[in-house]
């Protein structure tokens, strides 16, 4: 039975009963409904436990502000955490869960032991974090578990999720009367404006007034202005719809939720969708968050905001309580004791703390026969579930001290009203500094950054006729400055009948008989159990900054950042200090607005869809024949080729030696290709290398090293000379796209004359690199039309040739040490080029093999990969590669210069050599830790690190690249690599050439 | 995210298109060997960050792969010219921010 529902009223479908569940008991609501006003429909009155004292917590709020009333929603998959029920829609069959108190809401053991409150003192967090971080893993742990922040789901998400890109003349951010007049104007001018807001329905204030607009209820005024609106092409309309941040160069997030409406997942389509939007003009009609005064036990459940009891009064047909007691300093909250009383319930009585309010609105609530206790405050509350009554007290004048009795009234509804702050986050993302506005008592936007205007209760102006013009305004102003209209407002404002309101008073902390400290808990952040005494306690320990408060007392860190809290907790921490709210100022608001999810942040750009993936022209008979793949940057490479049942070990070793004793075939048609061009080609490669290119003949190769200015290396690769002013230089796999960038950058900043031009062909060509002794005889079977003999093509040669029918380039550079042509063709003969040497292999065994294989073979030669053995810090000498810096170059090539620097020239540097370790078998993880001296007490002193390591078949023992400090004169000398799993393995320091030290076998 | 003008395309498009290509006018020393170890260092490692107007530049990577120089306010982020390479900026600290 829903014992709170009224009988007429609302904006509720009464025909249309959505049943839900909350904690697994079932109740009924209303199509119509959020899931916060059907829990007080049903009475549900305690429906969360606090962050850190356990205590009983009730809904407070209406909207986005809503602290206490936050629930996971659903089970598995599609369970989503930390939604606010005054923003969860009621569908048939909702399953929402509080997300605290254990065992239950009514029944807490955090709360009847108190347990996290004592200990987390204030500055908790402050304090953990200034320890090592380790402990903090450790609390942090603790806390999520008792504190119960919601939880991730564990299994992928069912859904979908889209990103749309939007570009707009005006966006209107917010659909009350300020953004409805703002995006009609606007929209009249020929401008294309989008309209966004958070809620359902659009309409904001209006959706819960009373009131009349022209001749009109606002409501049916309400539902003439958005047909317009949606009648016209130049505006889209986006309800449900959450502009979350405003980013730089007027760009803003806004967050559509589609179908969360209907269910935990969406039957069809996107379920939530984030829209781009790129807006000439922007205007803000944000509204303001009504904000609670702060007393004793003001946590109780029934202390709730004055507009929220209206909004469930009018808006969803629901009195969450029986008698009434408001408490406030402004006229506005007088309308809820009016609709209170025209709900047919009891109104106990107007607390107000202006010491003589007489104002049209105090006299319409008296002529309805209600009391109106002036010069007074509820300073403390009766009850712990439920309010059961409040206790009021005179005030002296401005609010700060108790003067006189306390009187106790029954009531079991506190409808606290302070004022109402402007919600001025998006304005704030923007790098606007709020202004303190002593007549709003509020901060309102400050000096805008960018191309936008606040309009409204947003910007601290709040009768709805000033609201409405207002929004006009705006709207004109925004279209005419994105080329649109004359900037004159067309719309006349109707005539609202508002009441003229008299000044609200600036109270924030209510006074108690004794001293925050000592009076029971008032509470400023709900959500993280922030109390008065704990900001006053972070005053005298000697924190001033208001951003610093925040850290310490955990003020405003919650998922609502503080909507409720912020204003009053800068207030109180303002009295402590002794200084007025704009010294003070205000912590910085940051996206997002609300909590966004995840999903709709990344949309399509999941899964497969993550990043592309680069297949090489081959690829489907790599995968014929079981390759296992290594991602290479967005390439996926063979790793290697495992037969029947063997391992990657067993593998490796078989394609390694097949490689030094027949032929080995490895698809490197991944290496970054860029075909370089121009009059002037030589000189720049040469500027660019270490060495010089300059008289290198068509026809040959030359091995180079690229260094950043720095002298560190970068890049490796071969660069052959194709034809006058026309080369191809071979990058890295990974370096590719950067190597390229690095080419450009050069010739186009510093050396504009050079005439030379770059193109990448990298995915041009399919290379196919044929290796071992029998090369030879398998590429004569293929190709007549070359002279292959070694006196006629020798190593570091190339020749165009007709490879099976496909004309190519074939390359005698070799990365195995053995002897090794490289057949380039164009990348659509990939693979009949690839399968006719395949063939041409057969009576040699020629064997497939992958990357982990090319690696191994490269380490025996001990020749770099750069990136893996290299890692910026490096110099060609620290790679024992000095035979690759050209002593005579007359240009001082890139980074020349800095290994002349005191330190790249010194010795001790960290120097490549081979580790050989003295158990043969052992194979040291890449990236392990090199001693002198395993006994050393920690910490040890470092010696270097192991950058390539792997078991060599063809030598049948480890072999180890790594960098060690003055290295290249320790040969034979033995250190030590403490592991993480307690070993310790010693090694002896060898050349790093392990195989064919004299490099005979790529020579024949 | 910013947009930005690419003078080459003379188009306006979204930052995604673009790489940063750090501070604007730093000319190589034509002659690094007679430089000493800080003249040189100077030149490699310190750039002058500043608070306010800044000429900085950046590669249309996704587009025409040129690189250009913008004059940008680091504090607002708002862009207030671009220019080619080898020109100079019409708006400096010196002649002052549009502001
Ligand atoms: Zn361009």
């Amino acid at each position: 039975m829903q014992r709170n529902r009224l009988a007429t009223g609302g904006r509720i479908d009464r025909q249309q009963s959505v049943s839900f569940t909350f904690n697994g008991k079932t109740y009924q609501g209303f199509k119509g409904d959020t899931l916060a006003s059907a829990l007080l429909a049903n009475g549900v009155d305690v429906v969360a436990r606090s962050f850190k004292y356990g205590r009983p917590r009730g809904i407070v709020g209406h909207g986005a502000e809503e602290p206490n009333a936050i629930f996971q929603l659903g089970k598995g998959a599609e369970t989503v955490p930390n939604l606010r029920a005054t923003q969860v829609e009621l569908y048939e069959g909702l399953d929402a869960y509080s997300t605290s108190g254990w065992p239950s809401v009514d029944f807490d053991v955090m709360g009847s032991l108190g347990a996290l409150g004592r200990l987390m003192p204030p500055g908790f967090y402050y304090k953990t974090f200034m320890r090592p971080k380790k402990l903090w893993m450790t609390y942090e742990h603790f806390i999520r578990k008792a504190a119960g922040l919601g939880k991730a789901p564990l299994e992928a998400d069912p859904d979908t999720y889209d990103k749309l890109n939007q570009h707009c003349d005006v966006l209107v951010v917010g659909a009350g009367p300020a953004g409805i007049a703002a995006a009609r104007e606007a929209a009249s001018t020929g401008a294309r404006v989008i309209i966004a807001d958070e809620q359902n329905e659009m309409g904001g204030s209006l959706l819960a007034s009373t009131h009349s607009i022209g001749d009109q209820l606002a409501a049916t005024w309400l539902v003439e202005q958005l047909a317009e609106l949606s009648a016209l092409d130049n505006v889209l309309l986006l309800p449900r719809s959450t502009v979350f941040g405003y980013y730089d160069h007027n760009f803003l997030a806004v967050l559509e939720r589609r179908t969360d409406h209907l269910g935990l997942t969406a039957d069809k389509g996107s379920r939530q969708r984030m829209h781009r939007v790129r807006a000439k003009q922007v205007v803000l009609a944000t509204g303001a968050i009504e904000r609670p005064l702060v007393f004793a036990n003001n946590d109780v459940p029934g202390v709730m905001l004055a507009s929220s009891v209206s909004t469930y009064v009018n808006r969803y047909g629901v009195a969450p309580g029986t008698a009434l007691v408001v408490f406030t300093t402004n006229d506005k909250a007088y309308q809820t004791a009016i609709d209170w009383h025209q709900s047919g319930r009891i109104v106990k009585a107007v607390v107000d703390s202006r010491p003589a309010p007489c104002g049209a609105i105090v006299k319409a609530v008296q002529a309805l026969g209600i009391a109106v206790i002036t010069g007074s405050g509820v300073i403390d509350v009766v009850g712990k579930k439920r309010v059961q009554a409040a206790k009021i007290a005179a005030l002296s004048d401005d609010g700060q001290e108790i003067r006189g009795e306390i009187q106790t009234l029954e009531c079991d509804l506190i409808a606290s009203s302070g004022g109402w702050s402007p919600a001025i986050h998006l304005s704030s993302h923007t790098g606007a500094k709020p202004r303190w506005n002593d007549s709003v008592v509020g901060f309102v936007p400050g000096e805008s950054m960018q191309q936008e205007r606040s309009a409204g209760a947003g910007k601290g102006t709040f009768s709805t006729a000033a609201c409405l013009y207002e929004g006009a305004s705006a709207g004109v102003e925004a279209a005419k400055l994105a080329g649109f209209g004359d900037g004159l407002v067309s719309f006349v404002t109707p005539s609202t009948q508002e009441l003229p309101e008299e000044a609200q008073q600036a109270l924030f902390l209510v006074p108690h008989t004794k001293t925050s400290s000592r009076a029971p808990a008032q509470f400023v952040d709900y959500q993280l159990d922030v109390t008065a005494a704990g900001i006053e306690l972070a005053a005298r320990e000697g924190y001033e900054s208001v951003e610093h408060v925040k850290r310490y007392t955990a003020m405003g860190f919650g998922t609502d950042q503080g909507k409720l809290g912020n204003i009053n907790g800068m207030a109180i921490l303002s009295k402590a200090l002794g200084q007025s709210m704009p010294e003070t100022g205000t912590t910085i608001f940051r996206p997002s607005y609300t909590p966004s999810t995840f999903g709709a942040i990344a949309g399509r750009d999941v899964r497969a869809l993550f990043d592309p993936e680069r297949y090489t022209a081959t690829h489907r008979w790599h995968e014929s024949k079981g390759a296992a793949w290594e991602d290479v940057g967005q390439w996926k490479r063979p790793w290697y080729f495992p037969r029947g049942s063997e391992s990657i070990h067993d593998a490796v070793n078989r394609e390694c030696l097949a490689v030094r004793n027949s032929v080995g075939i490895l698809d490197a048609s991944t290496l970054g290709k860029i075909d370089i061009q121009g009059p002037d080609a030589a000189e720049f490669i040469t500027r660019i290398y270490t060495n010089s290119y300059l008289k290198l003949a068509a026809g040959k190769c030359r091995y180079g090293v690229m260094l950043k200015e720095d002298g560190m290396i970068f890049d490796d690769g071969v660069t052959a000379c194709l034809g006058e002013n026309h080369y191809l230089m071979f990058t890295t796999t990974g370096g590719a796209a950067g190597v390229l960038a690095w080419l450009e950058l050069w010739v186009q900043t510093e050396w504009p004359e050079l005439q030379v031009y770059f193109t990448s062909v990298t995915d041009h060509w399919t290379t196919a690199t044929v290796t071992g002794p029998n090369a030879r005889k398998v590429i004569a079977k293929v190709c007549e039309d070359v002279d292959l003999s070694a006196e006629a093509f020798k190593f570091m040669d190339w020749r165009d040739g007709t490879v099976a029918g496909v004309k190519a380039r074939i390359f005698r550079i070799s990365f195995t040490g053995e002897l090794s042509y490289e057949v380039n063709v164009p990348a659509h003969y990939g693979r009949h080029i690839w399968e006719a040497l395949v063939s041409a292999g057969e009576e040699f065994d020629i064997t497939p093999y992958g990357t982990e294989t090319m690696h191994v073979l490269r380490a025996e030669k001990g020749f770099i990969i750069a990136g893996q053995d290299t890692d910026g810090s490096v110099t060609p000498a620290d790679m024992n590669m000095n035979w690759v810096v050209g002593k005579t170059k007359t240009f001082s090539f890139l980074g020349k210069r800095s290994l002349a620097r005191s330190d790249s020239a010194r010795e001790n540097r960290k120097q490549l050599v081979g580790l050989k370790t003295l158990e043969p078998s052992t194979v040291l993880p890449e990236g392990a830790q090199i001693v002198n001296d395993p006994n050393e007490p920690i910490p040890m002193a470092m010696q270097g690190h192991v950058t390539s390591s792997y078991f060599s078949a063809n030598l049948n023992h480890s072999i180890a690249m790594a960098v060690v400090k003055g290295g290249l004169t320790r040969m034979g000398e033995v250190v030590y690599c403490p592991l993480a799993d307690g070993r310790t393995v010693a090694a002896e320091i060898v050349s790093s050439v392990f195989y064919d030290p004299k490099g005979e076998r790529q020579n024949v | 995210m910013l947009q930005i003008h690419c003078p080459y395309c003379n188009e306006t498009r979204e930052e995604e298109e673009f790489t940063y290509g750090g501070e604007a006018h730093i000319t190589r020393p034509l002659d690094p060997e007679s430089l000493s170890d800080a003249e040189w260092g100077d030149y490699l490692f310190f750039r002058k960050n500043p608070r306010g107007l800044h000429h900085e530049m950046w590669n249309h990577a996704a587009g025409c792969r040129k690189y250009f120089n913008v004059t940008r306010n680091t504090v607002s982020y708002e862009i207030l010219e671009s220019y080619p390479m080898g020109a100079k900026p019409s708006v400096t600290a010196e002649t002052g921010d549009k502001n």
